[in-house]
């Protein structure tokens, strides 16, 4: 637990001294340009959507947002991150930890299968499924006999959200858990405790502020996923429409206003993540300094 | 925790402020891609009129987008309970799926297409490029904008109306024609899935100097966009566009949504549904409303494809396929 903690203080250090070593004009100049990067292709786009939005007014703007439509989307998109985030979150806790506390033949493999869903095109993610469960592909004439409807459905819907959304909690838990090590745990059993308390008073508070960090970057990727969703919906309108889906729709029939009203909730929901994420994080850095505290005056 | 509870209210709000209403019957219509605002309204009429007729309320869904990614997507197993799609082969390519018979085109009056349609140009004002018809569109320095033939309905139509155009040409051969459409696609600037993707890239975005579109969307383009800022240009030799429209059967008989499914296909061609349809800028197939509407359409000469391409599937196979004329000419980024 010690090293990490010792590189996480280093890297720190270093990037502290480096920056200042630095000549005073390549200061002012890198500062310079990521500054206007970040206006030109960041904060510019993001006022772009909240002045369009507005740009009918607020009469208007609510309008957008409280037609039966959007509601529909608002719904479902609520709906499919409420099922793919805490499976995904179950999925990751379990990942992680077998990855982190085990040896076993395949690691390396699943920890690369972890990633998958980064590396492939959201398109394809979505084609996958309609060739498993289209009802041309391989399970296709099975559920057609038995009427179950996946693909163009809310339930491929949240299967491809799940894939695309798949490595976020798992790809923050490893490296924490692989730092921490199994010491504390190991300590837990020596003295009698059970699996499941263990994990609850020992896995579970180290790993938390990282774990919640997965959870919300996990669930602003399901909430926003365009690519994967579009090719699984059918974009029926009220059924099977998300939120970036239906501002596509909304586009796409010349209601530009409504559109950039949807998106800006959607912006909103990226602020918010935004916010949370810093948040998170801080308390992540203030958990890590207390842990190196406590260890340093051990030591 | 804050956060968990307030996500908590917010889905709990969601989900009561969206819970189902009780519907009687329920139909989802399949369409293409500028048929979006024509059935907003014509679905609320067909509601009425079965209300009224029936005594059920219906709730008419809708998707949309180009012709050939909507049949696929039925194909795949979305259940459409009706299709409206913008030319008879997406359709037939349903039909060889086996969801609905091969013989589909027979069963409704004008081969099932309840309207019809040509191609037209969308200019800037003023029209700065002197385009006036198709040999225009060839020009260097002209750029054109029209969807991708393989997945848009409208984009086969614009081809097929280009390729007719050249053929009638003085010494005009298969070898010219396809000279022809070559440089056309040559001067295509973006290429996008469907025609309604198209119309924003060219109205909103202001790309290209024509737009080569459905006169439905023109129309439609001009009526949002602004007659200051478009024009509509007809040329000398069109096609007739048929979007033809079925229910499906594979579909309607599980769902026992049959009868209100062809109800819903006759009601176009009702009077109501006639001139619903030429008030969105579709030309009628009813002799009494196109009359009514007959000044609203430029009159110009318009090919079959029957008679020039020997049918939907022909024209398919030659054109559209995997390896055919197209994909010989199309070279994407518009060079050689």
């Amino acid at each position: 637990m010690s090293t990490s903690i010792a590189l996480h203080a280093g890297s720190l250090e270093r990037a502290e001294t480096a920056s200042t070593r630095e000549p005073a004009w390549a200061k002012v100049v890198l500062i310079s340009v990521a500054l206007s990067f970040f206006a030109v292709f960041l904060l510019l786009p993001l006022g772009t959507v909240f002045a369009e939005a507005l740009r009918k007014g607020w009469g208007a703007y609510l309008e957008a947002l409280v037609n039966r439509d959007a509601w529909d989307a608002i719904r479902l998109t609520l709906i499919t991150a409420a099922i793919a985030v805490p499976l995904n979150l179950v999925f990751g806790v379990a990942a992680a930890w077998s990855i982190a506390k085990f040896e076993f033949r395949g690691k390396r493999l699943l920890i690369t299968f972890i990633d998958l869903p980064f590396s492939v095109s959201p398109v394809i993610s979505g084609l996958i499924y309609v060739l498993l469960f289209g009802a041309q592909g391989w399970f296709g004439p099975w559920l057609q006999e038995h009427d179950i409807q996946i693909i163009f459905a809310v339930p491929g819907i949240v299967l491809a959200t799940i894939f695309v959304t798949f490595p976020f909690v798992a790809r923050e838990l490893i490296p924490l858990m692989e730092a921490q090590g199994s010491e504390e745990e190991e300590a837990a059993v020596v003295l009698g405790a059970s699996g499941w308390q263990v994990f609850w008073h020992i896995t579970l508070p180290n790993i938390k502020w990282g774990l919640l960090y997965g959870v919300i970057l996990c669930n602003a990727r399901a909430m926003g996923e365009f690519g994967a969703v579009s090719v699984v919906s059918g974009h029926i309108r009220g059924q099977t429409n998300t939120m970036p889906l239906y501002v596509e729709i909304l586009y796409n029939e010349y209601n530009y206003a409504a559109a950039f009203a949807v998106a800006s909730l959607l912006a909103l929901l990226a602020i918010v993540t935004l916010a949370l994420k810093t948040l998170v994080e801080r308390q992540t850095r203030r958990q890590l300094q207390e842990i190196a505290a406590t260890s340093e005056s051990e030591t | 925790m804050k956060l968990k509870s307030l996500l908590a209210g917010l889905l709990a709000g969601a989900l009561l402020a969206g819970s189902a209403v009780a519907a009687d019957v329920s139909l989802l219509n399949v369409s293409y891609d500028p048929t979006r605002e024509f059935y907003k309204e014509f679905d609320d009429a067909f509601a009425k009129h079965w209300k009224a007729k029936a005594g059920d309320t219906a709730i008419i869904r809708q998707s949309h987008g180009g012709s050939g990614k909507q049949a696929r997507a039925v194909i795949e197993g979305l259940q459409a309970d009706v299709v409206t799609l913008a030319l008879a082969y997406d359709i037939d390519a349903i039909a060889d799926a086996g969801l609905i018979p091969s013989e589909w085109q027979k069963r409704l009056p004008h081969n099932s297409s309840p309207y019809t349609s040509t191609i037209v140009f969308l200019v800037r004002k003023g029209n700065p490029k002197g385009i006036r018809d198709w040999n225009d569109l060839v020009k260097s320095g002209v750029s054109i904008v029209t969807p991708n033939p393989k997945t848009s309905g409208g984009a086969r139509w614009n081809y097929l109306a280009a390729w007719a155009y050249a053929l009638e040409q003085p010494g005009g051969n298969e070898g010219k024609a396809k000279e022809f459409v070559g440089q056309l696609y040559r001067n295509v600037k973006v290429l996008d899935s469907g025609a309604r993707g198209s119309t924003t890239t060219f109205v909103e975005r202001g790309i290209g100097d024509v737009l080569l579109a459905w006169e439905n969307e023109a129309y439609l383009s001009l009526k949002e966009a602004g007659a200051d800022k478009l024009e509509i240009v007809t040329p000398s030799l069109s096609i007739l566009a048929e979007p033809p429209v079925t229910i499906i059967d594979r579909v309607v008989d599980k769902r026992g949504t049959r009868k209100v499914g062809q109800a819903y296909l006759e009601y176009l061609y009702s009077p109501e549904g006639q001139e619903l349809a030429a008030r969105h800028f579709y030309r009628p197939t009813d002799a009494q409303v196109a009359a009514k509407y007959s000044k609203q359409f430029v009159k110009t000469r318009l090919i079959t494809v029957e008679k020039v391409f020997g049918g939907w599937r022909n024209a398919q196979k030659v054109h559209f396929s995997d390896g055919g004329i197209f994909d010989q000419i199309f070279v994407p980024g518009g060079k050689r």
